[in-house]
Parts: structure tokens; C-alpha cells; sequence
């Protein structure tokens, strides 16, 4: 048997600490040829290493949206790539306002996606209508339609506090995701 | 402001060359607005875009609005531009609910969405449109959300629901109470004095009083 590695549900920044896992894991494959890590940490690391999530503007928070995905922020570092199709995706940011017309057709966009999948309501609109929370035309908050996994609050949030969201997520993921959703 | 002759004249010439068509002009801020019946919108349009004299090729707005109290309680209004005259020209008609409009789709394409909307919105019949079905609301949207007698949250709201695996509509309940709104916010009390402004207006009395001060 290999030497079980422990696999850190945080993740570590550069530093001695880090080096020392890394070289403990280095010399295990050279020695042995094969680490050994518990299963659940090992999915968890990858689901949240790689959040894909799906390209779901609806209005002015997609431009704060689109502002995380780029270069000051840049997602890219936590493996967020925003991706054209639901089948490829594994969050679904809910960027704006949802209307009822929207409604069905944003239902079955998630219904497409495949499991595990996760939600981020971003914006006050997507939370609970926000400014058009009284309007005859707008879904009081997207939770009536799917279920919302982080809330980011703001009229539009900032890119950061998207950033921060999608971390939580991540927290998220780590503590509660196993194999079985 | 722009020189008002031009635009003036304009709105002679024209109340001269549609004659009777033309109900009523009004200039008002440098803007012309030309009332006429609905029946002639047609004729109006067209002599506004063809004639030598006018050439608004371009329509740049059509759209309604509600006056509940009026008998016709509905306008209709049609923005024109033209760029050759460097100039605008608004056309108002009325109708009411079920009195239909002649849609002006054939003189200018760009007003058949806009008809479209103003249907939508406010349930002005266009007849003789190529296509009038609603452009905004929801599919299977019923009523008009534009008219005043509309309620703003509308009758439907949408929820989906688990065992029917599907979106549905439902009565609105709302669980949060309407706002109740403050109309004496700051905003609205700019009309009024600010604190502060009795500072900018110099109260003559006081002044004198202050001198009597002063001097004593």
C-alpha cells in the first residue's frame, strides 16, 4: 500500500507547508508509484477546481458578471469557465432579472444541466425581484424556479463579491458534496 | 433653442396643404405637434414622407398613451424625423378601446413591431397590420399592463412546480405588503425651502436688526 496522503479540504498557499505536501507526494510516486487519497476529498478538489458554469446574463449583473470572468478578476484561476452549453455546465449564475416569459425556458436550461449541479442567484432581482419586485412581468426571486445554492447580494453585486460567492460555493461543495447529492 | 420660424412655418404649410385634415397644431417649446383624425393617419404619413416640402422618411417612434378620464381615452403617437429639413414632427390621433386605428405599417415598416407593442401594451387595435399579435408580455398574457385600470403586479405570478415538473401560473399572493410610499421625501420637498436656504435670501429685517447691533 501506498502512504496515505492527506488531501486538505482547504486549499494552501504557497509556503513551507504547502512544499512539504508536495514533496511528501513527489517522493511517494517515485518510491512507490501511486499515492492514495480518500475518494471524496479527491471529487470534491476536482468539482471545485473546475466549476463551469453556464453563460446565463439576463441583465445589467451580467456586466458585472462578464467583469469577473476577465482579467483583473479572471475566474480562469479557479477553473471557472463559462461555457455556451447547459450539458457542459455545472453552476448556473443566475445574472439578472427573471421574467416570467424567461421562466420556463430558464427551468428547462437548468433541467438540461447535469448532476451535480449548483446555483448562484446574483443581484437583487435574481434574490427576490429586487426593484421589480411588485411588477406584474418579473419572478419574485429565481428560488421559485430552481434551487439556490449561494445568494449574492447587490444592485449589480460587484465583480469581487461574485468572486466571493463563487468561493463560497466552493466552501460549499467542500463541506457538504459527496458522491451521492 | 432652435430657431422657431422654420418649424413654424412648417406647421402653416402643412395645416395649409392637408387642409381639413389637420384637427389642430400646436408649437410648443420648438416642438410641432399636429393633431388630425384617425381616419386620415394614413394620408398624413404619407404626405409627410413624400411630399417635397416635408420628407420625414423617418419614423422614429409610435406609441400609446392612457388618459382614463377622456371619453377617447387612448393617444396614439407617431414620431417623425426628417433629416433633410433637420427636423421633427409629432402626430397625435385618439381612439379608445375598441375603435381600430389604420396601421400605418405600409408607409413605414418600422411601425409594425411598434403597433405590435402599442397593441400589446395598451390594447390599441391597428387595422389592416400584417401581423398584430403581442410582442412583450408573456405568451398567454392577458390584458393590457399599460393601461391605468391595469394593476401593477398583474393577476398571474409563475412558480415551478415539483410534482407537475413544469412551470405554473398562480393568482398573485404577495408576501411582502405593498411599499408605502413617502411623498414628502426630500425630493418631492425641493419645491419648498431646504435647510440652509434662508441663509441665500437675506431677510431684511433681521439685517437691520443686525446693524441696530452693530451700531449700539
Amino acid at each position: 500500500m501506498g502512504v496515505e496522503t492527506e488531501m486538505r479540504s482547504a486549499a494552501l498557499g504557497p509556503g513551507t507547508q504547502q512544499d512539504a505536501i508536495l514533496r511528501n507526494v513527489t517522493e511517494t510516486l517515485v518510491d512507490k508509484g501511486f499515492v492514495v487519497a480518500n475518494l471524496d476529498k479527491l471529487v470534491n478538489w476536482a468539482r471545485t477546481g473546475s466549476m463551469w458554469p453556464m453563460t446565463f446574463g439576463l441583465a445589467c449583473c451580467a456586466v458585472e458578471m462578464m467583469h469577473a470572468y476577465v482579467s483583473r478578476y479572471d475566474l480562469d484561476r479557479f477553473g471557472v469557465v463559462p461555457r455556451p452549453s447547459p450539458r457542459q455546465s455545472d453552476v448556473i449564475i443566475v445574472a439578472g432579472t427573471l421574467t416570467n416569459k424567461m421562466a420556463p425556458a430558464f427551468r428547462k436550461v437548468y433541467d438540461q444541466m447535469a448532476e451535480p449541479r449548483y446555483v448562484i442567484s446574483m443581484g437583487s432581482c435574481a434574490n427576490g425581484g429586487g426593484y421589480y419586485h411588485y411588477s406584474y412581468a418579473v419572478v419574485r426571486g429565481c428560488d421559485r424556479v430552481v434551487p439556490v445554492d449561494v445568494y449574492v447580494p447587490g444592485c449589480p453585486p460587484t465583480a469581487e463579491a461574485l468572486v466571493y460567492g463563487v468561493l463560497q460555493l466552493q466552501k460549499k461543495i467542500r463541506r457538504t458534496g459527496t458522491l451521492m447529492r | 433653442m432652435a430657431d422657431p420660424q422654420p418649424i413654424q412655418e412648417l406647421g402653416d404649410y402643412l395645416s395649409g396643404a392637408l387642409g381639413d385634415v389637420v384637427d389642430a397644431t400646436d408649437l410648443s417649446g420648438g416642438e410641432l405637434t399636429i393633431h388630425v383624425h384617425r381616419d386620415s393617419i394614413v394620408k398624413t404619413l404619407t404626405f409627410l414622407r413624400d411630399d417635397v416640402n416635408c420628407q420625414f422618411k423617418q419614423l422614429v417612434d409610435v406609441c400609446g398613451v392612457d388618459y382614463p378620464d377622456r371619453e377617447e381615452r387612448f393617444d396614439v403617437v407617431y414620431h417623425l424625423l426628417s433629416l433633410t429639413r433637420n427636423m421633427r414632427v409629432r402626430v397625435k390621433v385618439t381612439t379608445d378601446e375598441d375603435t381600430p386605428v389604420p396601421s400605418v405599417a405600409d408607409v413605414f415598416n418600422a411601425a409594425n413591431w411598434w403597433e405590435r407593442e402599442a397593441w400589446d401594451l395598451y390594447g390599441i387595435f391597428f387595422s389592416g397590420h400584417p401581423d398584430l399579435r403581442r410582442i412583450l408580455t408573456d405568451y398567454g398574457f392577458e390584458g393590457h399592463p399599460l393601461r391605468k385600470d391595469f394593476p401593477l403586479t398583474g393577476y398571474v405570478e409563475v412558480r415551478y412546480d415539483d410534482e407537475q415538473k413544469r412551470v405554473v401560473y398562480e393568482p398573485v399572493n404577495l408576501t411582502q405588503e405593498f411599499r408605502n410610499f413617502d411623498f414628502l421625501s426630500p425630493w418631492e420637498g425641493m419645491q419648498h425651502q431646504l435647510p440652509g436656504d434662508e441663509k441665500a435670501t437675506v431677510d431684511e429685517d433681521a439685517e437691520s436688526e443686525e446693524a441696530d447691533k452693530a451700531s449700539s
